[in-house]
This record gives structure tokens, sequence and C-alpha cells, in this order.
């Protein structure tokens, strides 16, 4: 979706500002937050597309007025009345209404270190051939879907060359609603910053982005 | 969304919790009331991501690039079980690439479209790095982005920025600092900083001429 998080090449937000000695967190709350949401994923009750999808769907003002683990807060109260794991009211008084639903799975203490180490992949097989290879010429389809992309609005309809096949992942697009893991074939695109920027691009200079097959045509 | 209960308890009960706080406390109580977290498990989630894995992780893989060939072109090559010879991987980090400076080219990583950093190299990434300001500028604007961390590179460097739009993770190996020859490994990595292996930065001690040192 053409959301407030799609924020390559805009302007107007001011300068980078580094901290010094950054803490990992800045509160107590940020902690829980960043927890909680790691564990309901880990329920199964929706995946990682859909997570991004519930941030990347708050109204633009409020995405662009919260802080990172707030709209992580907010995303995870939406998910949790959507799927029906936890209602609005529920989520108000901090206290349990309903029943509560089943879930695949709950995130244990018991070898909890070991399963992050090993990661969850998002790497599946196919058999559909890939479409493009390395040094091939590709446009950026000017696609622009109301629901979850990866395609960033800045290089849409944009022509570079593939540099590297990935190899096959979970399709967000659909993944992210709902829709099946569809595994789909990732390549990365490489564009030159006046493609993308005009005379203003970096003499030079070359943006790469992470694009699935069906974000692109052949140039 | 309303915060009015939180207020409410907030004055009755004379907490000092902020309505934010409160919201989170009430969330976590009632999630585990209903049996879909365990606070035992957040705190071990907690303690791995704010204690354990960080860019000293990341300093330990550029250093073995530095001075082990054969490593570094494992490295290059397939990233992830590269990295898992030293212990390191899991968790948003499992499609590694890393992208290696050049004389010629400097690498730089962003994620325009959320916050994509690799995890287990690099731990979790820091504010600015999810800010609206880096994300807008770091593809339309890399050179005025670098001089705002005081990187200044030669115009005839070329830029290549590495979005992270997909769950592939890129980490920079850095250029080795001129004069390091017979550095340690121990050594090498104390030199990477958690910016050079995003590519904001360029690793400690590295002179901005070469020198000839007298011996």
């Amino acid at each position: 979706m053409n959301g407030a998080q799609d924020l390559g090449g805009a302007h107007g937000f001011g300068p980078v500002v580094p901290e010094p000695d950054e803490p990992v967190f800045h509160a107590a709350w940020e902690r829980r937050v960043f927890a909680m949401a790691l564990a309901m994923g880990y329920t199964g009750a929706w995946n990682l597309d859909g997570s991004r999808a519930a941030r990347e769907s708050l109204p633009p003002a409020e995405y662009l007025a919260s802080s990172y683990y707030a709209i992580w807060l907010k995303a995870l109260e939406k998910q949790l009345a959507a799927t029906g794991l936890a209602t609005p009211a529920e989520i108000e008084t901090g206290r349990a209404a309903e029943p509560a639903k089943p879930v695949a799975r709950v995130l244990a203490r018991d070898g909890l270190e070991e399963r992050f180490r090993a990661g969850f992949p998002s790497s599946r097989a196919t058999d559909a051939p890939a479409r493009f290879a390395p040094g091939d010429a590709v446009q950026a389809r000017n696609i622009h879907p109301t629901t979850h992309t990866r395609l960033p609005r800045y290089v849409r309809g944009k022509r570079g060359h593939i540099v590297r096949v990935d190899g096959v992942f979970v399709y967000p697009d659909t993944s992210a609603h709902g829709a099946g893991e569809n595994p789909t074939w990732l390549y990365t695109v490489a564009f030159s910053a006046q493609e993308l920027w005009g005379e203003s691009g970096d003499p030079g200079g070359t943006v790469t982005v992470a694009a699935f097959e069906p974000y692109l045509e052949p140039a | 969304m309303s915060h009015h209960h939180a207020d409410h308890d907030h004055v009755h009960h004379g907490s000092d919790l902020s309505p934010v706080e409160a919201r989170v406390r009430a969330l976590e109580s009632l999630l585990t009331e209903k049996g879909y977290l365990d606070p035992a498990a957040l705190d071990a989630l907690v303690e791995l991501y704010e204690t354990k894995v960080g860019p000293h992780l990341g300093a330990r893989v550029v250093a073995r690039a530095w001075v082990d060939p054969a490593f570094r072109a494992r490295l290059l090559a397939e990233a992830t079980p590269a990295i898992a010879e030293l212990g390191i991987g899991g968790r948003g980090g499992e499609h590694m690439v890393v992208v290696e400076n050049t004389p010629e080219t400097h690498n730089l990583v962003v994620c325009t479209l959320c916050s994509c950093y690799p995890w287990p190299v690099l731990g979790l990434p820091p504010v600015w790095y999810k800010a609206p300001p880096y994300r807008a500028r770091a593809v339309i604007d890399p050179r005025g982005v670098l001089a705002e961390f005081g990187v200044t590179l030669p115009e005839t460097t070329r830029i290549t920025v590495w979005d992270s739009t997909a769950e592939t993770r890129y980490m920079v190996l850095p250029l080795r600092p001129a004069g390091t020859e017979g550095f340690s490994e121990e050594a090498l990595a104390a030199l990477v900083t958690r910016d050079a292996m995003i590519g904001t930065g360029l690793p400690k001690a590295l002179p901005v001429e070469p020198v000839e040192m007298p011996v």
C-alpha cells in the first residue's frame, strides 16, 4: 500500500541524528512490546508479513507521529483484535472476558535461545524456473496495490538490471493477508541513481532493491 | 485509540506508570492470563537481544574475513553458512548477504519500508536506522547522509545503497584499515564499529591517507 512507511526519497524529515552510546531499549515498556510482538508472532496466529502490514496501515499521520515501539504496540493490538485473540474491551481493561482461542504454539523459555539462534527461514522451494538471470535488463512494474507489497514507490516504472538471483521465498504480497505463501523467485535489482532521481542522483551511484518476480518485467 | 482507562488507573492508584506503561503492562497481563504468553520467555527474549546479540558478533565476522582469504571468499559467495561457521546466525539473519567495500565502491545499507536489519550480526537497530530521516534520505542523498556521520568519501568513490526490501539482510565488509598488518583477529575486531558494518561509518583508526611509518 502507498502508506507512510514507504519513505524512500521523501524530503523534509531533517538530518539523521545518531545517539551516542545508544541503549538497546529506551524504556522498560519497549522491552515488553518487543518481546510480546515476537512471542505473539511465534504463536502462528499471524506471520511477519501480516505484522508489517498491520504497522504500515496505521493512518499516515499516526504512523509518522509514533515512536517505533509505539507503532509495534498499536499494530499488535490491531492484530489481536482482528484475529479474535483478544477483544478491544479486553485490551482496554487488561482482563480476560472471553475464553482464550487456541494457538498453534506458545513460546517457552526452555530452548528459546536455540530457536532464535537457529532462525525462521522464509526460503521455500518451487518447481517454476526463474524468469530472469543476472545481467538481464528489467523494469519495475508501475503497480499500486492497496494491500501489502515490498516494491517501494521510488523504483516503480524504473529500469535496472538483475545483479543476483536470491532464490525462492514466501511472497509477502499474499502472505500478509492470509492468501498463502506462494513461493516466488526473488532478485536483487540495481538501478542507477540518476535513473531513480534524475539529475539530482549521485553520479555513478547505484541503489539496489530485492524484488519479487511479479514486480518485474523485461526491459 | 483511547488511553482513558490507563489514565483512570493512573489517577486512582497513585501509580507512577505513564499511560503507555500502564497499557503495555495490562496487555502483558491479559495475554498471559489467556495463555498465549509466558512472561519468563519474554524475559529471555529481552536478555538475548539486550545482552548477548550485538555488533561485537559482526565484528568477529569482519575480522575473520580480514585475516582469512578463504573465509572471506566463502563469506562473499554465500554469507549465511560462512557466518554460521563462527556459531553466529538466527532470526532476522536467515538469508545474509555480505557486500564488500573496495577503494572504488562504498556500500550503505538501509530499509526504506520498515527496519530490516541483520540482527544476528548487529543486534537490534538503533533508533536513527528506523526513523524517517535515514530511511527517506539514504537512497536519494547517500553522500549527504554520510556527511552527517562524519564520513566524506572521494568523489571518485561510487556508492551502492542496498535497500532491504525482502528477507535478505545485508552487512558491509569494510576495508581493513592501513597499518594493521600483524594485528590479531581480536585487535582487528575491536576496530570494527556497528556503523562500519551498516556503511554509515568506517573502522576505527582508519587514516585519511596511508602514512609511511618509520620502523
